[in-house]
């Protein structure tokens, strides 16, 4: 089936900086290119980035933008104001989680003569055929239009302590104004490759590392420069291998493995994604509502191994010699030298301290309930 | 980059190494094979006076990316296994031939050596795949 996969503009880029290339739903990526831990640390420490033009990008435009999206997602989206983003989850009637995606109010674009609200979404790539028909099926009847945002262009995601100070020297823009999950369009200038000079890049300070940073938009050429410009002057390119192990380390769920179609945001630890205060409507309320007065029976938590051993998805949790639950995500933390991991346990077994297990090939490794996240940065 | 194929090792399809050294033979797993595992966390070996045979699992190797089974290149009992790439397993991604080795085995049937792949044969396999 490898001829079927997709590939991004920088497909061929990747591959010259000695990416080793995997499938990943759907896409050909890099899954690392000079090593993981090595890419890993260049994130926490400088700065490193990453190809993610197979996430989804959707425009949704239309008076009443928010309104309409509001009926689909459990968090506020009138917290929000233009220029400003929020993570949330699109969830299904009962109460499940069918993607995690960020959402970023545009206000009322000029392009659009001021008379119409836009939102962007950037969604999950091996959810992007399918959120896009749920949002056409239930928002087009409300006189939305929703548009592929992303088309050919190149999704960056440029992360680390010195994410910002590099790409404000080399595109002689100023981040200074733009908090965390803020975003706007700005025009690249300065030093930029003649490619990208003069280029407009959507750039939004969100990311999946628990680094500060950006991930911006830009269309192929510019893209495909940038990435070039970066890399020449020693940002370091990352693959999916140490995307997974940051995300991992800042407790950031995996759709499709901690999480999917029949986890409630609840049960996933993402309460704080649930604003039941809010009066407005949104499919799969009933549900949370009930989990939230009666409580959920199992939730996701984080765990500390004792050995060295990795818990991956899939293996078993056990308490007391029993199967209580399953770990969703683990991996060996880099930063921390520690085995970690993601796993759904009863609800009286969620403190902090408790004292599980995990069956790792035949063994019941000793295991903690720890607070998430793994890591915070300082 | 060229992995290393030393000459003076034999070679399993499940690309562990094989080393003779007077009546013992030195095992371990080949540059390759930890080249593809990535960045290496964790060893698990057999204790010394443990029965190996040919073609079984006796171990495994974790890397952050994937967990790989090892298996006996030759039949044999371990004398020694290497205590210090269980406690640092970046000895076997830094030296897989030196520093980094794993078991030192009396073999049951030292014909078997004869069994695994010569360097030529196992550097044309590497080439292949």
């Amino acid at each position: 089936m490898a001829e079927s996969l997709k590939r991004t503009p920088l497909n061929g880029a990747c591959r010259a900086a000695g990416a080793r290339m995997v499938p990943f739903e759907g896409w050909e990526m890099p899954v690392q290119f000079q090593g993981l831990v090595q890419e890993h640390r260049a994130v926490r420490e400088r700065c490193g980035v990453f190809d993610i033009s197979h996430m989804g990008v959707l425009r949704l435009r239309g008076d009443g933008a928010k309104d309409a999206l509001q009926a689909l997602v459990p968090s506020d989206l009138f917290r929000i104001g233009p220029g400003e983003a929020t993570y949330t989850v699109l969830l299904n009637e009962a109460g499940g989680i069918r993607d995690d995606l960020i959402v970023y109010d545009r206000g009322r674009p000029e392009d659009t003569d001021g008379a119409r609200d836009e939102l962007l979404l950037i969604i999950n790539a091996g959810c992007a055929e399918a959120d896009t028909a749920w949002l056409r099926q239930n928002l087009e009847p409300a006189g939305l239009v929703i548009s592929d945002r992303k088309a050919d262009g190149v999704l960056l995601a440029l992360q680390g302590p010195e994410a910002i100070g590099r790409l404000e020297a080399l595109a002689a823009v100023d981040l200074s104004g733009l908090p965390r999950f803020a975003h706007r369009t700005f025009t690249l200038a300065g030093s930029a490759a003649a490619e990208a000079a003069g280029a407009s890049a959507f750039v939004a300070r969100t990311g999946y590392t628990g680094e500060d940073g950006v991930e911006l938009l830009l269309d192929r050429a510019a893209g495909c420069a940038l990435w070039a410009q970066l890399l020449a002057e020693g940002v370091v390119p990352c693959g999916l291998g140490a995307r997974d192990t940051l995300r991992l380390e800042a407790a950031m769920h995996l759709y499709g493995s901690d999480m999917d179609s029949s986890t409630t945001p609840l049960e996933a630890a993402l309460g704080w994604l649930v604003h039941l205060e809010m009066p407005a409507s949104f499919i799969g309320r009933e549900v949370l509502e009930r989990q939230s007065a009666e409580g959920v029976s199992r939730r996701l938590v984080g765990l500390k191994l004792q050995g060295r051993a990795i818990a991956r998805h899939g293996y078993p949790v056990l308490r007391q010699g029993q199967v209580v639950g399953e770990v969703t995500s683990g991996t060996w933390s880099p930063t921390l030298g520690e085995a970690i991991a993601l796993a759904y346990v009863p609800a009286d077994s969620t403190r902090p301290g408790t004292e599980l297990a995990v069956e790792i090939r035949g063994k019941a490794e000793p295991a903690m309930v720890v607070k998430r996240p793994f890591y915070r940065r300082a | 980059m060229a992995l290393q194929v030393p000459d003076d090792c034999r070679y399993a399809d499940s690309h562990e190494y094989v080393r003779p050294e007077g009546e013992l033979v030195r095992v371990g797993v080949s540059a390759f094979a930890v080249d593809q595992l990535g960045d290496i966390v964790f060893v698990e070996l057999p204790e010394p006076g443990s029965v190996l045979e040919r073609g079984s699992s006796f171990g495994t190797v974790e890397s952050v990316k994937a967990v790989e089974e090892l298996y006996a290149p030759i039949s044999g009992t371990v004398e020694l296994r290497n205590e210090a790439v269980l406690s640092s397993p970046e000895e076997l991604q830094n030296d897989p031939y030196g520093e980094g080795w794993l078991l030192l085995v009396r073999p049951s049937d030292p014909a078997q050596l004869d069994d695994l792949l010569q360097p030529a044969s196992y550097r044309s396999k590497l080439e292949g795949s």
